[in-house]
């Protein structure tokens, strides 16, 4: 009938250019989305080909259990354990100050400060994390490490205590930020419940609140951890470039991050050993990280108190 | 347990007093410690910057901003990595703008829940969670080798515009999010197809929620320095790019460069270098916010 009135207009006609292009619209989108989803896929097959020809030329027993790291120089030994525990040293150094830091700041945010406070106090915390770290790293070798070295007599100019210092105040944005998250989406009937029973307000934010967001609040520091292993331009600033095997924290180290930045910037011939050593590294820190986050994730996922 | 309970209720009571104190002050002691860990935090930062800004000024004038870098602090200057960060920024979002809006729109437009779906979606969250480095390991396989780009400003881009990718996409897809479906209803009521409804009715909508990520993953990519060294940028560029295969630096790597020197004239140049990256990073997110404003007051309207 509508073809009698319209005849130059089909509505009942299908149409297969426009068909067409809104499939090749979709497909198109789709493959942007597995631009995203095939990075990770990248990521693998870059670091596996070169990690495994740097392990078809050095032993993986040696890798694991040498406490020497001189890829280097003329006598090589590749043990990774002074590079991990830099590594650890320096990331456990960032937790101590900024899991503290952090989860007070997102107690305070989330339960005491006035809603006008927490606007302006929360953005601003934020601007933390929005330093570019290079920017952190000339803080710890210029400002820090001079002052810790008018308090402890003795210590190097390069030392991953100021390094981890520095890059705990870069993290605590991170910690806070989440755990404060975690602890506003507590429903308000737990809070009404607790003062109903004559719980003060540092009570129910101890007690109740916090308990109730831990998940979130594991994930957080978590999270923070595997930032602390990956960062690079603090560490490779102002930790040194000792691949010491210690957990002094007043002498130079060398993070496995920045021995990959030592090794960038010198003129390492492509496919050469030490050139290898780099994806080695490499492989080990994303093995690590990405530990840490799929844990993080479940933590969140497997302890996670729903309330309705 | 029940034995050592005091039967009356005067016994019952002094159990109570002692803590009463404690449990008012508590909370009082508490806020001091909130705020105290606040202001530390960030009394750290106001310190960095004005001790970078008092170390810098002297330093920062016009030959400062329009010299190459050089091995006497009094002719160095940062010419060659501003002109870098500003190639950089702009290619790395010519690369990941398009795919990253594109990306969401299929995410939350056109994906159905699916394997797939979930697959895209929990990558893009895990790459987030990627170091940095990592990302330049790839770029230096991929970029680098395999396809032969070299040590170039494009190989930066692609491997800066994968970095901030997950920054787009998510930010996007909230932006789409927040949508209401009732305009997506009225244009397909209409006879509108799906990609003109999202061309024309729900894209104009997220611009702003778009234009605060993309900013945000340009500052990002502005302030990395750690995946370009490792594709390995260079510290010493005495020339501008002139295609965007050549060599270069940006301002993060500069400031690297200075800062490793023993001479202190050098740390002092590195400060001004610092105080001009900043006032980048200030400039750019203060737009951001500016733009999230206008997108709260045009939803409340």
């Amino acid at each position: 009938m509508a073809a009698d009135l319209f005849p130059e207009h089909n509505l009942y006609r299908r149409n297969r250019a426009r068909d067409l292009r809104e499939r090749a619209i979709a497909g198109v989108l789709l493959a942007a989305a597995l631009v995203g989803g095939l990075t990770t896929l990248g990521i693998i097959v870059a670091l596996a080909d070169d990690t495994f020809r740097f392990f078809s030329q050095v032993s993986i027993v040696e890798y694991l259990t040498s406490t020497q790291w001189t890829p280097l120089f003329s006598v090589q030994h590749f043990g990774i354990w002074p590079l991990v525990t830099a590594t650890v040293l320096t990331s456990a150094i960032a937790l101590v100050i900024a899991v503290p830091l952090g989860l007070i700041s997102a107690i305070y945010l989330s339960e005491f400060a006035p809603s006008r406070a927490r606007s302006i106090l929360k953005p601003a915390l934020e601007v933390l994390a929005g330093v570019p770290t290079v920017v952190y790293g000339f803080f710890a070798l210029i400002v820090v490490t001079p002052v810790l070295q008018r308090l402890i007599p003795g210590m190097s100019a390069f030392n991953s205590l100021s390094a981890g210092l520095v890059m705990g105040v870069m993290i605590v944005p991170l910690v806070s930020s989440l755990s404060e998250d975690a602890m506003s989406s507590v429903p308000d009937s737990l809070r009404e419940a607790a003062y109903g029973l004559g719980g003060t307000k540092f009570e129910v934010a101890t007690r109740v609140v916090f308990p109730a967001a831990t998940s979130g609040i594991v994930a957080s520091v978590i999270l923070a951890l595997s930032r602390a292993f990956g960062e690079t331009m603090v560490v490779a600033i102002a930790a040194g470039q000792n691949p010491t095997f210690t957990l002094d924290p007043t002498v130079p180290v060398m993070t496995m991050t920045s021995y990959i930045v030592q090794v960038s910037l010198g003129d390492t011939p492509y496919g050469s050993l030490s050139y290898l050593t780099i994806f080695a590294v490499g492989t080990t820190l994303f093995v690590m990280t990405f530990a840490m986050n799929v844990i993080s994730h479940w933590v969140v996922r497997r302890f996670r108190e729903v309330y309705d | 347990m029940a034995a050592e309970q005091p039967t009356t209720a005067a016994g019952r009571a002094h159990l109570f007093r002692p803590n009463q104190v404690l449990r008012g002050s508590l909370g009082g002691i508490f806020i001091v410690l909130g705020l105290a860990s606040i202001v530390l935090a960030l009394g750290m930062l106001v310190y960095l910057v004005l001790d970078v800004v008092l170390r810098g000024a002297p330093w920062l004038d016009w030959q400062f901003l329009t010299s190459f870098d050089s091995r006497f602090p009094a002719r160095a200057g940062i010419l060659a990595a501003l002109a870098g960060t500003g190639l950089m920024m702009a290619m790395t979002l010519a690369l990941a703008l398009p795919i990253g809006v594109m990306a969401a729109i299929y995410l939350e437009e056109y994906a159905r829940e699916s394997w797939l779906k979930s697959f895209i979606q929990i990558n893009i969250s895990n790459l987030a969670g990627v170091p940095s480095i990592i990302y330049g390991l790839l770029g230096l396989t991929i970029f680098v080798r395999q396809l032969g780009l070299g040590r170039s400003i494009l190989a930066g881009a692609m491997t800066m515009a994968l970095l901030v990718l997950p920054v787009i996409v998510v930010a996007t897809q909230e932006a789409l999010r927040a949508v209401p479906s009732s305009i997506r209803d009225a244009s397909l009521a209409l006879g509108a197809t799906k990609s003109q409804t999202i061309w024309h009715h729900v894209l104009p909508q997220a611009v702003p929620g778009i234009l605060t990520g993309n900013i945000l993953a340009a500052s990002r990519a502005i302030g990395e320095t750690a995946p370009l060294v490792t594709i390995g940028a260079l510290t010493f560029v005495p020339f501008t790019p002139q295609s965007i295969m050549d060599r270069f630096t940006v301002l993060p790597i500069q400031i690297f460069n200075w800062t490793s020197k023993p001479q202190a004239e050098f740390h002092d140049l590195a400060a001004a270098g610092i105080v001009v990256l900043l006032a980048v990073l200030l400039t750019m997110n203060s737009i951001a916010i500016v733009l999230r404003q206008r997108a709260g007051g045009g939803r409340r309207r």
